[in-house]
């Protein structure tokens, strides 16, 4: 058998990829680098489960990975669209030039 | 390993299958059927769906029936009498929406069914979320709740506003249920089940850093949906953006949805769940209060100022689920709340669609100046539905706050709390009565459209609120029983 990761370095690289995708949802400017932050965050909540259900030996956290890919999926179907419809209005992406909603 | 089917109870399914597969009929008779056929059809086909949803649950009451066990194991789907009043909610919900859409999208240009379909998509994902007993169907159910609406707040491309406000609301929720799946990765992995009472059953036996941080992660992912302080800064700008008829369905479907999924979790762990969370849920709700209903002072635009109105009155629910920690009186009260605010808070919309004649115009308060004089009904009831936002006695959000604090001072240790709701109460004043006091005080000029179908929104929206201010004594006793006999069948195994 090969050696075994401890559960808990799973957790910490999961972390630290879910701070990443954070960081970067607050920090970045660029709709579509915001949006691939939020993929990052959903995929590190995917490894986390994966390893979990690793860890414990149970299918659940395994299925609930194939519904988060879907819903993921289903998100990016919808988010790529509105991204768009705003570039072709605005010729921008920029979430700091979209704000005519203030107050 | 022997593959053990799970036990399907299709009653319990059918309220949403009537809903969603409403959804999916129109979607494809769409193809098939004229453009012009399609249009007249669509939103009739929606409430019949929605009505034969609504009854179909009515007969589910006081049956406790699940579905979906696996091996034996806690059902991921129930529809005991708690799932079936938020079926109930959101039927109402549904029906309203529907009414109060048809003529604003005929006057707008946007007539199109794919409209009434995300929106019975959604309406599934809110029923879901009263029903699922599993920490994935919740996270489905938000999701099935929240894609459609990102869809519909931009309904109105290539509007700037919509399109604007639609990306906002998708990005801050997809970030806000980024957060919450994350909580579920965490709580899974500290309590080895996602169904719900497994969750509640485990967390007795000793927290651990593993499951506190997954429930506080889940809490924020509600709280973003809920629009609760300090996670509600998209709130106003999507709900001033998003078509009006999206923004009256939106302030009560995804609210009362997100509640749904908070007090479910609150009933399965009632028996024996600590007080831990209840200072973070009393202090999230008294943020909540100050926030909305400070903020919604200085605004000039209506549907902005009902964002910021929006926000209060989950501060006002939050207070019931704070109390809930203590006394189960307190899920009856913000189940009671619930209808109070669909019902006012819909008819209020539906006014607000009335006089906004042109796509955008017509929303700022000046426009109900003198509305009074030229339109006396109108003006009667928008003032009603405003003095049941505030709580004034005789209306249903009178009795709903009164409920809401009565169970929080029975609960002992939140005086404090029921304080802060009183004190924000009278603020709230300020700003509806001004809308009163617009209409009412000063002369103006300007149109309003009514129409059959929007006029009887009003009515139905201004009786229900009249009932249930009225009456609220019969029903809170019903909100009382759906709590109680839901805690019973939990007992029971089942």
């Amino acid at each position: 058998m090969p050696s075994v990761v401890d559960i808990n370095w799973y957790i910490a690289l999961s972390g630290i990829l879910f701070v990443i995708g954070v960081l970067g949802v607050l920090l970045r400017r660029n709709a579509i680098i915001v949006f691939m932050s939020i993929e990052l965050m959903l995929n590190s909540a995917n490894l986390l489960f994966v390893a979990f259900a690793r860890h414990l030996g149970s299918l659940h956290g395994q299925v609930l990975v194939f519904f988060v890919i879907t819903v993921a999926a289903a998100e990016v179907a919808v988010g790529l669209a509105l991204i768009v419809a705003i570039f072709r209005t605005k010729k921008s992406i920029n979430i700091d030039e979209i704000n005519i909603l203030k107050g | 390993m022997e593959f053990v089917p799970p036990v399907i109870d299709y009653a319990v399914v059918w309220p949403l299958l009537l809903v969603a597969g409403m959804g999916v009929l129109i979607m494809l008779l769409d193809l098939f059927v004229s453009e012009e056929r399609i249009r007249q059809w669509a939103p009739i086909l929606a409430i019949v769906g929605l009505a034969a949803s609504a009854i179909i649950s009515i007969s589910l009451w006081n049956s406790g029936r699940s579905a979906f066990s696996v091996a034996g194991g806690p059902p991921m789907l129930v529809a005991d009498n708690f799932a079936i009043a938020f079926n109930i909610i959101f039927a109402i919900t549904g029906i309203l929406s529907v009414l109060l859409s048809i003529n604003y999208l005929q006057r707008t240009g946007r007539d199109r069914p794919e409209f009434y379909m995300l929106m019975l998509f959604s309406l599934g994902g809110m029923m879901l979320m009263g029903m699922a007993n599993d920490l994935i169907l919740i996270f489905l159910a938000l999701e099935l709740l929240s894609i459609p609406l990102y869809i519909l707040s931009g309904f109105a491309s290539p509007r700037p506003e919509s399109e604007e406000s639609s990306l906002k609301y998708f990005l801050v929720g997809a970030f806000s249920s980024s957060i919450f799946v994350f909580g579920i990765a965490l709580t899974y992995g500290a309590t080895e089940t996602t169904s719900l009472p497994g969750v509640v059953a485990a967390a007795q036996n000793g927290t651990t850093l593993l499951l506190l941080s997954g429930a506080a992660m889940m809490l924020v992912g509600f709280s973003f949906k809920v629009a609760a302080a300090p996670f509600h800064m998209w709130t106003p700008d999507v709900y001033e953006g998003a078509p009006t008829a999206v923004t009256a369905f939106m302030s009560v479907g995804a609210k009362v949805g997100g509640f749904a999924a908070i007090l479910r979790i609150m009933l399965v762990g009632l028996p024996t769940l600590g007080g831990t969370w209840a200072t973070a849920i009393a202090f999230l709700a008294a943020l909540t209060l100050l926030v909305g209903n400070i903020l919604a002072i200085s605004q000039t635009n209506i549907k902005r100022m009902l964002g910021y109105s929006s926000i209060a009155h989950a501060g006002y629910i939050l207070i019931g689920v704070a109390a809930a920690f203590n006394n189960p009186n307190g899920l009856s009260a913000a189940i009671f709340y619930m209808f109070a605010y669909a019902f006012t808070n819909l008819g209020a919309f539906a006014v607000i669609v009335a006089v906004e004649h042109k796509e955008g115009e017509g929303v700022l308060l000046e426009n109900y100046k003198g509305l009074a004089k030229r339109y006396p009904w109108v003006a009667l009831c928008m003032a009603f539905f405003m003095l049941s936002l505030t709580g004034v006695p005789t209306t249903g959000g009178f009795a709903a706050k009164f409920f809401v604090f009565r169970a929080a001072i029975e609960a002992q240790g939140l005086i404090w709390l029921v304080l802060v709701g009183v004190l924000t109460s009278v603020i709230s004043g300020y700003y509806y009565l001004r809308v009163v006091f617009y209409m009412y005080m000063y002369e103006g000029e300007g149109q309003i459209v009514m129409k059959p179908s929007l006029a009887s929104v009003i009515v139905i929206a201004a009786v229900a609120t009249l009932l249930l201010g009225l009456l609220p004594g019969t029903w809170f006793e019903l909100a009382r029983q759906a709590v109680f006999h839901s805690v019973q069948s939990l007992a029971a195994g089942g």
